[in-house]
Order: structure tokens, then C-alpha cells, then sequence
């Protein structure tokens, strides 16, 4: 059996699985499942808590909260999994061509990726957000780079390591070319732990993505996003606490099952070690 | 004797290691003029202490990696002349079985995937029923098709990188001290399965390894080794050695009877560093007959044709 469906058989994989395909179902689904609009004011029901109306309660604008929560997800983990998609895809292109290369490009790559691993995330996301301005694609395109580093040294480090193992001199004694070698034994052979390492650093950058969004830079109102309700919700938590706390809570509950199964995925599949001998 | 299939001409190579800021790097001669032929359906054997560039010299003959200089010749043809496509061509009538099987298979691929590879890089279509009468040919069941190298014992792997190395019927076998990794017990079947393909198949081999025992049993002729250069060439497996680290080398067998079993006379002395050679006779400094002249000068091989050898003082 594969391995994503094997993490699932553990426990906690499964149980953090189970949240997963909740928050996706729910993102997925949100025009269907919720009767009301994300951005439908509604001010005489404002700073209402929870009812049967509304089950989570409703906002400064009296705009439903769980709507909004199910909105947010679509923006939280779209921006989040495309940023870490494409980081993932430019990191093993680079980390790659680095490893097979050498030479001055494995030089100037390293170099590269020395610098920008040295400062952190949030920083590096900030500045380009700043640079290219706020909204989804600024922010996904500055999450996508700050992990971008991480993503080519774990590449470069997985290629170089297996370059020096027999059954790649076994396959160039056969005639093989280099492109044979590299798609069919090297870049195989890397990618389990270059996923795995994508699947938790989602975690990551749903967390960076909410944190973006809390200073404003994120998505932009009404459209909902974690970090953008949080940060509203901040003026208010001794007014209407529900309106800070299920967006952190969602984060913070999400963040978590990703993680869990990242650990049950790296069991699964059995590469702990490699995931500590790489970055 | 007919033109050799395999002719090498004083091959060399030279490795460089270190050279950082402040150091400069320092060279070794993997391999020193290294001159061989070996006929169609001849087993030559190579034997040598570890480090002694028997490993280089099977790389060096495959073109895996480059000579320094010197060159290598299969079937009439230089190796170095050929171009990147030719030379792949070129690479369906050579084959390597390595030493270590627990690398020397993806651990990604099945056996299918493994067996079918080399019909893949060479571009030619897999007849059907190949993998299964590979498989056959080397001793493993068929249902093993579909298992992944990790479930296999080293045994059955170093099987399939035999299985592997003769899928495209080669001519001519390398094989990289093939049994050194396994078990006492399965090296003897692995030795006798490739005997026995040899024979089978009419191969053209050259026999790496450190074991003497194992060499005079497969091979016809026997070369050895010391620090990169060839100090003898055996004609046949029962000849008696004419130098001096040959005749260390069979002395050094323990005898598995006991009343046979005599005191070891371990060699003395430091092998030198292959970074700074002597100027005389690379084994001179170990060598009990060991002259002036030895330390002086630097042996040639004979030119012998029955039997070379590089001594000045040959027993």
C-alpha cells in the first residue's frame, strides 16, 4: 500500500487526516454549504455569539462567522498550498541543476540559498510583500520564496548523496543518458523526503499566510482570510471574543493535523534519517 | 592468438585530492602504465591489495571514468575515439557486476524495473518472456519479478546485477570484486552461477579482487597488482610466483586444515603512501630481498611473453 494511505492507518495520522479532509471539504464547498454571502452585512445582528442562526455567531458587520471562516480556508490554504507547490517545483529545478551541474552554478545556488536561509521567513515574505504590494498574489508569490531556499538545499543535498551511489555508475555502464539518470533514478529517489519536508512546511506557511494577513498585507477585505479576521477581531476581544478565536483556533487546529501527519508520513515512509542527514 | 578483444596501453590515471585556500592538492597515480590484453573467452584475474587501483583500472577499461593517459581498445576500436552515441552503443557488449549489492540496485525499481533498464537506455525493444528466463538464468524464481531489492538477501541481489549485466548478451564482463560483500557461504554459489554462465555464454572476463583463491579458481590468467602498477602476470593459476609480493600474497591463505597450517610470515614494513612514491621499487620497503639497486632504481616489467615480471631479483 502507499504511503499517504499508510500514515493515514496510524492513529494520530488519522485522526489529523480526518481534519484535513474537513477544512478541504468545507473550503471546497463553501458557495453550497453556507446560506449566507461572506461579505452579507447584516449591522442590527452584529456581535451576536453563537445561535442557531448563526452557529459560530456574527462579526462587527454582523456578517456570519462560520461563512466567513469556510472563505477564509479557501484563501488560507489555496495561498498557502500553491505557494508551497511552486516553491517546491522551483526548489527541486534549482536544487537539482545544482547538484548536477556543479561547477559555478552549484556556487552561486549555494550562495543564494546560504543568504536567504540565514534570515527568517517572515522577513524575507515581508519585504516582498512591501515590494510587489499587498493581496493573494503578493503573498503567495513572497511565500513561495521565503521557503524556496529550503526546498533547494534539501534537493541539492538528496541529489548530491545519491550521485555517488552505485546503481547510478550501474546505469551509466549500461549506456544510460543523463537524462535517463536523472528522471528515472535521481529525482525519484528524492522526492519522499522533498514531500514530506512541502507537507510540513504547508503548516508553515498557512501560519505565515495568517500572519500577513493579520498586518493587512494579505488578502484584502471583505474578501476573509484567517489573519485578516484575527487581526479584525484583535480591536475586539473583550467585546466579542468568538470573533479572534475561531480563526485561531482554526489555524492553530489545522497547523497541527498537518504536522501530525507530516510525522506519520515521515514514519510511513521511513526516511527520518534522511530528513536530518539533508538540511 | 588471434587480436585481443580487449587491449589497454599503458593506462594511467591520476587523482587529485585537497587544494583548498591555503594548501595545494596533491596527486597519486591511481593506476601507473598499465599495459594488458585479454583474449575472447579468456578470464584474467586482477589481484591486489585494497587501494591498489584494481577498481580504477575496471572503471578506466569500461570508460566509465577517463584515463589520464594511454588508452583502451575493445574489438579493434579505441574507446577514447568514440563519440558520446557510439560509445553507448559500444556499451551493449560490456557489462559490470559491482561489488556492493545493497547500492548497486534502485531501490525504487522492482526487478522487472531493474532487468528491463538495460533495454531501456539502449533503445531496444524487451522480447517478451526476457525477464522471467533472466531471472531463470540466474538461479532466482520468477515470482521475485515484482519484489523490491530491500526484499531480497544480498545473494539473491548480487544475482540480479548479474541477471542485469547480461541481459544485453554482452561480450565482454567486468566484475568488481562480486563477491566480497557476501557471506563465506554465498560466495561459493555466486562464483560457481558465474562460472558456470561464463562457460555458458562464452564470456570474456576481467576478474577483480583481493582474493587469490577465488581468482585462480575462475581465471586463466592472473595479473597482479601493487600501488597502481602490474608486478607480475601469472600464465596460468598454478604458476609459482617470481616476485616476491606474489609469493607473499599465497603465503598470507590460512590453511583450513591445522595440520597443515605453518606460521603466517606477515610482510613487514608500511605500505608507501601512494601521494609520495619511493623513487626505487614500490615494494621495496616490505620486500625481504630487498637490494640497494631496488631502492635505487624502479623495476620494469619483463618482457617476458610466458611469464613478466618487475624484480630485479625474481625467486
Amino acid at each position: 500500500m502507499i504511503a499517504p494511505v499508510r500514515a493515514l492507518q496510524r492513529p494520530q495520522g488519522g485522526l489529523a487526516g480526518l481534519w484535513l479532509a474537513l477544512v478541504i471539504a468545507a473550503a471546497l464547498l463553501a458557495p453550497i454549504l453556507s446560506p449566507y454571502a461572506f461579505d452579507a452585512q447584516d449591522l442590527p445582528n452584529a456581535y451576536r455569539p453563537a445561535s442557531a442562526a448563526h452557529w459560530l455567531g456574527t462579526d462587527e458587520f454582523g456578517r456570519d462567522l462560520l461563512t466567513r471562516l469556510v472563505w477564509g480556508a479557501r484563501t488560507s490554504l489555496s495561498v498557502a498550498a500553491t505557494a508551497i507547490a511552486i516553491s517546491v517545483f522551483c526548489g527541486m529545478v534549482l536544487g537539482a541543476a545544482a547538484a548536477w551541474f556543479g561547477g559555478w552554478l552549484d556556487r552561486a545556488v549555494t550562495v543564494v540559498v546560504d543568504l536567504t536561509w540565514s534570515f527568517p521567513e517572515i522577513l524575507i515574505a515581508l519585504i516582498l510583500v512591501a515590494i510587489i504590494g499587498p493581496g493573494t498574489l503578493g503573498t503567495m508569490i513572497a511565500i513561495s520564496v521565503a521557503y524556496l531556499a529550503q526546498f533547494t538545499r534539501l534537493t541539492r543535498a538528496q541529489i548530491l548523496t545519491l550521485k555517488g551511489e552505485t546503481f547510478i555508475e550501474a546505469a551509466r555502464s549500461l549506456g544510460a543518458s543523463n537524462g535517463h539518470i536523472l528522471f528515472r533514478h535521481l529525482l525519484p529517489n528524492a522526492l519522499a523526503p522533498v514531500l514530506v519536508s512541502a507537507m510540513l512546511a504547508t503548516g508553515d506557511a498557512i501560519i505565515l499566510e495568517a500572519t500577513l494577513g493579520f498586518f493587512g498585507l494579505g488578502a484584502q477585505p471583505p474578501v476573509p482570510s484567517w489573519g485578516g479576521m484575527m487581526s479584525a477581531g484583535s480591536a475586539l476581544v473583550f467585546k466579542a471574543p468568538w470573533i479572534i478565536i475561531y480563526p485561531g483556533l482554526a489555524v492553530a487546529i489545522t497547523v497541527v493535523a498537518i504536522n501530525l501527519y507530516g510525522d506519520a508520513l515521515i514514519a510511513a515512509l521511513d526516511i527520518r534519517q534522511k530528513l536530518r542527514r539533508s538540511p | 592468438m588471434t587480436a585481443p578483444l580487449i587491449r589497454i596501453e599503458h593506462l594511467t590515471r591520476q587523482f587529485q585530492s585537497g587544494g583548498g585556500f591555503l594548501s595545494r592538492p596533491r596527486s597519486m597515480l591511481a593506476v601507473r602504465d598499465v599495459s594488458l590484453g585479454i583474449a575472447r573467452g579468456e578470464a584474467v584475474g586482477v589481484v591486489g591489495e585494497s587501494g591498489c587501483g584494481k577498481s580504477t583500472l575496471a572503471r578506466l577499461v569500461l570508460r566509465l571514468i577517463e584515463p589520464t593517459s594511454g588508452r583502451v581498445s575493445f574489438d579493434g576500436t579505441d574507446l577514447a575515439t568514440l563519440s558520446a552515441t557510439a560509445l553507448r552503443r559500444m556499451r551493449r557488449r560490456m557489462a559490470m557486476v559491482f561489488q556492493d549489492p545493497y547500492s548497486s540496485l534502485d531501490p525504487r525499481h522492482t526487478l522487472t524495473q531493474v532487468l528491463a533498464e538495460p533495454f531501456q537506455v539502449q533503445r531496444q525493444p524487451l522480447p517478451p518472456g526476457t525477464i522471467a528466463a533472466l531471472l531463470a538464468e540466474v538461479g532466482l524464481p520468477e515470482g521475485l519479478a515484482d519484489s523490491h531489492p530491500q526484499q531480497l538477501s544480498g545473494g539473491q541481489r548480487q544475482r540480479v546485477g548479474i541477471a542485469r549485466a547480461l541481459a544485453l548478451r554482452p561480450d565482454f564482463l567486468v566484475l568488481d570484486e562480486p563477491t566480497a560483500s557476501l557471506d563465506v557461504s554465498i560466495q561459493a554459489q555466486i562464483i560457481a552461477l558465474l562460472a558456470d554462465l561464463r562457460g555458458r555464454l562464452g564470456l570474456t572476463c576481467l576478474f577483480i579482487s583481493h582474493d587469490l583463491g577465488l581468482v585462480r579458481y575462475f581465471c586463466d590468467r592472473i595479473v597482479v597488482m601493487y600501488l597502481g602498477a602490474v608486478v607480475e602476470v601469472l600464465p596460468d593459476p598454478a604458476a609459482a610466483p617470481r616476485h616476491p609480493y606474489t609469493h607473499a600474497l599465497m603465503d598470507a591463505r590460512f590453511a583450513p586444515d591445522p595440520a597443515q597450517r605453518k606460521r603466517l610470515a606477515p610482510l613487514s614494513g608500511e605500505i608507501p603512501s601512494p601521494f609520495a612514491l619511493p623513487a626505487g621499487c614500490a615494494f621495496a620497503a616490505r620486500c625481504p630481498h630487498a637490494t640497494d639497486l631496488c631502492r635505487r632504481e624502479s623495476p620494469r616489467l619483463s618482457d617476458d611473453p610466458a611469464h613478466p615480471v618487475a624484480c630485479f631479483h625474481p625467486l
